[in-house]
C-alpha cells in the first residue's frame, strides 16, 4: 500500500514522551493508585523457608487485630477453577494460589491478609507467626544433579548443532576452554507488581500493570474458571516491566480470588522485598565456552554449555548458549542447556532473556581467544564476520554489524589498543582499560491487531492494546499511527493500554513497536484506502477518477500522487459522503515463510573503557560507546533511551547485581535497594550511542527490528574485557568485585 | 505495623520523663523507621525528638571547643563552610554517606546510633544475639562482606556502618548526653562496645539516656591542612564502606608532629589504631613509612567468615589515606569525599 501513504512524518522525529508530563507530575494513574470504593487491602504473607511445609498459622490472632477482615490459608482459600499449573498460554508457569501448604521457596505466598487499612492487613500478616516443617534447602549451581532441557517450549532450550563440532576441535590449532558464572537477578521495576481486582457478578476488573493485556485476560480467565470476556484488565501505565510483568503470579491471583471471596475490591501491591521470589527473576549460569580457530584465526569450533537454576516444580532454563548461534562464523557450532533445580522461585524472562548471560560469557571467551591468538580483539570478530547466518546459512534480512564495529570504533578511538593488559594509566595513576563485545538480539514480530478510524471532523482514533512501561510505546506507536493516516501527531487520539481495545500482542521479545505499529500502519493503511476509494468513485470530488493507486495521504488530506493540486481533505470527503466514520482494521504478524527465509537480528558493537585503582581496585566504567543498527528508528530520542537503559544496565550487570541466598534459610539476604545494588548516576559517565543506518525490506513492513533489550548484550562482555585489560586478572564470575580483582593481584 | 504511641515532646526533660523501656527516640527516622518496617524493631513508644529547643545549632564553646547539636541534619554540618574548613574529613565523611536525601534527613545523634548493617540483624526471622540475646547468630557461615575483622567475638561478628564515626573517633569527639541520671559526657572511644558476650549491649547509654550533642576539641582543627576519609566500596556512591579510613597528620619541618588513624567497617565501632600513630611520629612521611602504619593498624585482624580479603583492603586503604592527608587537604569546600577517581568524584 505504500502508494497511498506518505510515510516519515511524524516517524523518525524525537518526538518527547507524550505521557512524560502525566508522569512526572503524578497525574498518571498507575494501578496501585485506584480506589474503588469498599477497598480492601491485602498483604500476603512471605514463607521464610525455602522448603518444607507449614504447620501452623495463627489466624485466631491475626483475625482478632483491629481492622483484621478476612484471612486466606489453605484451609480457607477456594479452589482455583483452572488449577495454578494448567499452561493457558506460552507463557504461563505454575504459580502458588494457597492450594496447598507445601513451601517451595522463600518469600512464597503462604497467606493473605486482607484489612480495612494496609497497616491492619501489614500487621495482621506479621501475627500470623507462621510454623514450618523445614527442610534442608537445594541451592545453587550445584544444588541438584543437572539435567538436559529439550528445546519443547519457551525456557526450555534445547541442543543446538551445526556441523562436526569434535571435528572442530580436533582441527584447532589454539583453543581457549574457559567457564563463566553469572548469578541470580531480580527485575525490579521501579513499580513492584500490583493489582485492583473489582468483581461485578462474574465479571472481574483488574487494574494491574501488564505486558501482555489481552492474551493475559483469557489466562486469568482460564485459571479462575470464567469466559475471557469476563475478564477486563487495564493497564495504562506501567513503572517498569522487564519481562516480569508478562507472567501471571500467585500473589495477584490471591487478590483477584480475595476479592471474589469477600465480594469487596481488593488492592495488593508488593514490598520491595516481595518482589524477590514469586515474580520471576534470571536464574544463575555457569557457562563452558570452548572455541578453537585454524591458522587464519578462523573459528573452527564455537561449543557453548550451559547450566542455568530453575525451580522445584517448574522449568525456565535461561537460553544462555543460544547466543552463540547466528553470530560468529564457525567451523561448527553446539549449544547445550541444563537446568538445575533448586530451591528459588520459577525464573523467567527477565531483560534480554538468555541472550544477557550468554553474550556475557561468549564476549569474554571470544576476548580470552583473540589474546590467545595474538590478535586485536575486534579484528578476530571481524575475522569471523558471518555474511550468511552459522549453521543455517541463511541470509540476514540486513546487518550492519560491520559499520557497528566501524562507527563505535572510530567514535571510542579503539585504534591503537595495546593487546597486553595493564598497559595503559591515566595522569593520576589509575589502570585503564579497553574492552569490547558484539551485540545481538533477534528480531522477532508477534502477532496483533489494531483499528483506526477517520472521524467526520478529520481526526483519526487509533486503537491497540499496548503497554507502555516507560519505553516510550505511547509516542512511537502513536507517530507511526498518525503517519499511517496522513494526519499530525496532534489530530489523533490514540487509546491503548486496555484489553477492550484489539490485541498488541506482547510487550516483550523488543518486538512491540514492530508488532503493534505494524498492526497500527495496517489499520490506518486500510482506513486510508476506504477513504480513497470514496473519494475516488465520487463524481463531486477533485480526486474523481485518480484510482487508489494514485492518491497520497498527507496532512488530512488526499493528493493525486500526479498532480497535487488535485486535493482534498479528509472530513469533506467524509460529509460529502454523508458524515460516517471510515474506519480501518489491522491485523499483522510475520509468515512462516517469512522467517524461514531470512535470518533476523539487531546487532551492535559495545565498546568500554574501565578505570581501575592499581591498589584498592575500585572500577569505574569511565566510556561506554555503542553502535547499534537495529532497523527503522520511529523515535531516535526514545531508541537511544533504550539502549542507554541495556547499556546501563549491562553496567549494573557486569558490576553489581547479584542476589544473595544464605544457604541455611534460602532467604536473599540482600532483598531491598541498599543490598541488591544497581548503579547510581556517579557509576554512569560517558555514555554515547550511535544509530547506524539500516533498511530492513524482510523483517516487516515497517522495516523496524527492537532496541528494547540489545543494549545489555555486548556491554557486560565488553566491560569484563577492559577490567581484564587494565588489570591483567581474568575474572570468570559476575558481578565483578574487589575482591575478585585483589585475589588476581 | 503494629500500633505504637507517638508522642513529641518539646523539651530534653519532657522526653528523657516520658522514656520507659520498649520506647525509642526518633531523629530523622531514617534507620529506626526502616527497622520497624521489617519487624527487627517493634517499639511500643516513639518520642519523636525533633522539636527539642537548643541541640540544632552548630556552635564554638568559650574553650574553643565545637559543640554540633544532635539535631543537626548531616547535610547541614557537612556543607557548613567553617565546619568543613575547620574539620574536612568529617565533611567527607559525611558527604560520603548514604544519599542526598538521606542525609537531608538525617540527625547527627541518630548516625552515631544507626544499627548494624548486618542482614541477619534486619532479617527478624534470623537469630540475632543483638537483637535477641541468646538466639545465636545467623551471620556466622553466612553472607560476611559487611562484617567485621577486628574485635569480633563468636557472639557477634557485626560492624558499625556509620562514615561520620570514624572520623570523629580520629578527633577525640566526646558525646554529651542526658538521662534520668542527669547529664554526663562520654569519650566516643568509649561510646561503642565491642560485642564481646553481649552484643545486645550496643552503646555506654543507659536506658533513656538521650544524645544532646557532640564535641571536638579545641585542638581537633590543628590537623584541617592534612586529613582525608576514604571510603572503599562496590557502588561509586549511596553505598556503605567495605572498610573505609579516616587519616590526620600535623606536620613540622617535613616530619609528623601528630597523627591520627582510625578505620571503618572492621569492627563494631570506629577502630582507632594508637600503636600505628605513634610509629608515625617524628617520621617523614611517605609512601613506606604508612605502609607500615597500616600492617601496625591491621595487627589482630582475623577474617570473621569469609571475609579475609577485607583485611589485606583495609591495609591499602589506611595507607592510602594516610598518602591523600600528607598529601593535603583538598581547596574545594565544602570537601567532596576522597575518592580514587579524583576531584571529578561526584556523589
Ligand atoms: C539506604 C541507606 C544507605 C545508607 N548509607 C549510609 C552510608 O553509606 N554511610 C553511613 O554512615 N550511613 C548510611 N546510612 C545510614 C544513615 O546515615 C542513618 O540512617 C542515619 O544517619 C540515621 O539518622 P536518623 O536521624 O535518621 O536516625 P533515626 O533513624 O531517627 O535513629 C537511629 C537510632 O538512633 C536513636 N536516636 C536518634 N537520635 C537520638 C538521640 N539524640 N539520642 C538517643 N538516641 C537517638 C534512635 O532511637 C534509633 O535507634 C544509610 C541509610 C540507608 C537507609
Ligand atoms: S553478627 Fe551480630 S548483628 Fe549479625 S546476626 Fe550475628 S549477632 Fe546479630
Amino acid at each position: 500500500m505504500s502508494e497511498t501513504l506518505r510515510f516519515g512524518s511524524s516517524s523518525g522525529q524525537p518526538t518527547t514522551r507524550r505521557d512524560g508530563i502525566a508522569k512526572v507530575t503524578g497525574a498518571a494513574t498507575f494501578a496501585a493508585d485506584n480506589h474503588p470504593d469498599g477497598l480492601l487491602y491485602a498483604v500476603y504473607v512471605p514463607a521464610t523457608i525455602a522448603r518444607g511445609t507449614v504447620t501452623h498459622l495463627d489466624v485466631t490472632a491475626a483475625k482478632a487485630h483491629p481492622g483484621v477482615v478476612e484471612v486466606l490459608t489453605p484451609d480457607n482459600c477456594p479452589p482455583l477453577p483452572g488449577g495454578p499449573d494448567t499452561k493457558p498460554f506460552r507463557f504461563s508457569f505454575s504459580f502458588e494460589a494457597l492450594q496447598d501448604n507445601t513451601v517451595r521457596y522463600a518469600n512464597q505466598p503462604i497467606a493473605l491478609v486482607l484489612g480495612e487499612t494496609f497497616e491492619a492487613a501489614t500487621e495482621g500478616a506479621k501475627l500470623l507467626n507462621p510454623q514450618y516443617n523445614a527442610l534442608q534447602p537445594r541451592l545453587g549451581l550445584d544444588g541438584t544433579t543437572p539435567f538436559p532441557t529439550n528445546g519443547d517450549g519457551f525456557g526450555k532450550p534445547g541442543t543446538t548443532v551445526h556441523g562436526d563440532p569434535d571435528a572442530g576441535h580436533a582441527a584447532a590449532l589454539q583453543a581457549v576452554d574457559v567457564t563463566y558464572e553469572t548469578p541470580a537477578q531480580y527485575h525490579n521495576a521501579m513499580e513492584t507488581h500490583a493489582i485492583v481486582a473489582d468483581w461485578d457478578g462474574d465479571h472481574v476488573t483488574l487494574d494491574l500493570p501488564n505486558q501482555a493485556i489481552v492474551m493475559s485476560c483469557a489466562a486469568y480467565a482460564h485459571h479462575l474458571g470464567i469466559p475471557a470476556e469476563n475478564v477486563t484488565i487495564r493497564s495504562p501505565y506501567l513503572g517498569g516491566g522487564f519481562g516480569s510483568k508478562v507472567i501471571i503470579n500467585g500473589p495477584q491471583m490471591l487478590a483477584i480470588m480475595a476479592a471474589r471471596m469477600t465480594g469487596r475490591p481488593v488492592k495488593l501491591m508488593l514490598r520491595r522485598d516481595q518482589m524477590f521470589g514469586p515474580t520471576g527473576h534470571r536464574g544463575a549460569t555457569r557457562q563452558r565456552l570452548r572455541i578453537g580457530i585454524g591458522a587464519d584465526h578462523r573459528m573452527t569450533v564455537l561449543d557453548h554449555d550451559s547450566r542455568a537454576t530453575t525451580s522445584s516444580f517448574e522449568t525456565f532454563v535461561e537460553s544462555a548458549a543460544n547466543a552463540s548461534q547466528g553470530l560468529y562464523a564457525s567451523g561448527a557450532l553446539r549449544s547445550t542447556h541444563q537446568g538445575v533445580r533448586i530451591d528459588s522461585g520459577t525464573p523467567g524472562p527477565m531483560r534480554a532473556p538468555g541472550e544477557a548471560t550468554g553474550s556475557a560469557a561468549l564476549e569474554c571467551a571470544m576476548d580470552e581467544m583473540a589474546f590467545e591468538a595474538g590478535i586485536d580483539p575486534l579484528e578476530f570478530r571481524l575475522k569471523n564476520y558471518a555474511e550468511r547466518e552459522p549453521g543455517t546459512d541463511k541470509p540476514y534480512s540486513s546487518k550492519a554489524l560491520r559499520q557497528c564495529y566501524a562507527q563505535g570504533a572510530e567514535r571510542f578511538g579503539w585504534a591503537g589498543r595495546p593487546l597486553a593488559p595493564r598497559q595503559m594509566k591515566d595522569a593520576d595513576g589509575l589502570l585503564v582499560g579497553w574492552g569490547m563485545g558484539t551485540a545481538l538480539f533477534a528480531a522477532p514480530m508477534f502477532a496483533a491487531q489494531a483499528r483506526a478510524v477517520l472521524r467526520p471532523d478529520g481526526t483519526g482514533l487509533v486503537e491497540t492494546a499496548a503497554s507502555d512501561m516507560g519505553q516510550g510505546a505511547w509516542t512511537a506507536l502513536a507517530q507511526i499511527a498518525a503517519d499511517s493516516l496522513g494526519l499530525p501527531l496532534d489530530r489523533i487520539e490514540f487509546r491503548s493500554g486496555s484489553s477492550d481495545l484489539p490485541d498488541a500482542g506482547v510487550a516483550g521479545g523488543s518486538a512491540h513497536t514492530a508488532s503493534a505499529g505494524g498492526a497500527l500502519h495496517a489499520a490506518g493503511t486500510d482506513a486510508i484506502r476506504h477513504l480513497a476509494d470514496i473519494a475516488t468513485k465520487d463524481p463531486a470530488s477533485p480526486l474523481f477518477g485518480t484510482g487508489n493507486a494514485g492518491v497520497i495521504a498527507r496532512a488530512g488530506r488526499l493528493h493525486a500522487s500526479d498532480d497535487d493540486s488535485r486535493s482534498e481533505s479528509f472530513a469533506d470527503i467524509i460529509a460529502r459522503a454523508g458524515g460516517a466514520e471510515v474506519e480501518g482494521k489491522g491485523n499483522v504478524s510475520r509468515s512462516p515463510e517469512a522467517a524461514e527465509a531470512h535470518a533476523m537480528y539487531s546487532h551492535g558493537a559495545v565498546f568500554a573503557e574501565v578505570k581501575v585503582d592499581p591498589d584498592l581496585f575500585q572500577m569505574r566504567v569511565t566510556r561506554l560507546v555503542g553502535a547499534f543498527a537495529a532497523g527503522r528508528i520511529i523515535n531516535p530520542r526514545l531508541a537511544e533511551s533504550q539502549l542507554m537503559g541495556g547499556m546501563i544496565w549491562g553496567t549494573s550487570f557486569a558490576l553489581h547485581e547479584e542476589a544473595k541466598f544464605d544457604a541455611r534459610s534460602g532467604r536473599i539476604m540482600n532483598a531491598d535497594f541498599a543490598g541488591y545494588h544497581i548503579p547510581v548516576n556517579a557509576d554512569v559517565q560517558g555514555l554515547e550511542v550511535i544509530t547506524v543506518h539500516e533498511d530492513d525490506p524482510y523483517v516487516n513492513a515497517l522495516g523496524i527490528k527492537g532496541v528494547g533489550e540489545i543494549g545489555i548484550t555486548g556491554t557486560v562482555g565488553a566491560i569484563g574485557n577492559a577490567i581484564w585489560h587494565a588489570t591483567g586478572t581474568r575474572v570468570r564470575r559476575f558481578p565483578i568485585r574487589i575482591q575478585d580483582l585483589l585475589a588476581g593481584s | 505495623m503494629n500500633l505504637f504511641d507517638y508522642i513529641r515532646p518539646t523539651s530534653v526533660s519532657d522526653a528523657i520523663a516520658a522514656w520507659q523501656p520498649g520506647a525509642a527516640y526518633l531523629g530523622g527516622g531514617t534507620n529506626l523507621v526502616d527497622l520497624m518496617k521489617t519487624g527487627a524493631l517493634r517499639p511500643g513508644t516513639v518520642i519523636d525528638i525533633t522539636r527539642l529547643p537548643g541541640v540544632d545549632r552548630i556552635e564554638t564553646l568559650p574553650n574553643g571547643s565545637t559543640r554540633i547539636g544532635t539535631l543537626v541534619r548531616n547535610s547541614d554540618l557537612a556543607h557548613d563552610p567553617d565546619f568543613a574548613m575547620a574539620f574536612p574529613m568529617v565533611a567527607e565523611a559525611l558527604a560520603s554517606g548514604a544519599s542526598g536525601q538521606l542525609r537531608n534527613a538525617a540527625t547527627l545523634g541518630g548516625n552515631l546510633l544507626q544499627r548494624t548493617r548486618c542482614a541477619y540483624f534486619q532479617d527478624p526471622h534470623s537469630a540475632c544475639n543483638r537483637r535477641f540475646p541468646g538466639a545465636g547468630c545467623d551471620a556466622r557461615n553466612g553472607d560476611s562482606d559487611n562484617h567485621a575483622i577486628l574485635g569480633w567475638s563468636d557472639a557477634c561478628t557485626a560492624t558499625n556502618p556509620s562514615d561520620l564515626c570514624v572520623p570523629l573517633m580520629a578527633l577525640d569527639a566526646v558525646v554529651e548526653t542526658q538521662g534520668p541520671q542527669g547529664k554526663r559526657d562520654i569519650a566516643l572511644a568509649d561510646f561503642h562496645h565491642l560485642p564481646g558476650a553481649a552484643p545486645h549491649q550496643e552503646t555506654a547509654l543507659e536506658p533513656g539516656e538521650l544524645i544532646l550533642a557532640i564535641r571536638l576539641p579545641a585542638n581537633a582543627t590543628a590537623s584541617r591542612h592534612n586529613s582525608r576519609y576514604l571510603k572503599v566500596r562496590e557502588r561509586t556512591s549511596f553505598a556503605f564502606a567495605l572498610v573505609s579510613a579516616a587519616a590526620a597528620l600535623q606536620l613540622e619541618n617535613g616530619r609528623i608532629s601528630a597523627a591520627c588513624l582510625a578505620l571503618g567497617g572492621v569492627a563494631a565501632k570506629p577502630w582507632r589504631v594508637p600503636a600505628a600513630e605513634k610509629l608515625m611520629l617524628g617520621q617523614i612521611p611517605g609512601a613506606d613509612l604508612f605502609r607500615r602504619a597500616a600492617e601496625v593498624a591491621l595487627e589482630g585482624a582475623v577474617p570473621s567468615g569469609d571475609n579475609g580479603f577485607k583485611i589485606d583492603l583495609a591495609r591499602r586503604t589506611a595507607a592510602r589515606a594516610l598518602a591523600l592527608a600528607a598529601a593535603g587537604t583538598p581547596a574545594q569546600m565544602p570537601a567532596l569525599p576522597a575518592s580514587v577517581f579524583g576531584e571529578s568524584a561526584h556523589v
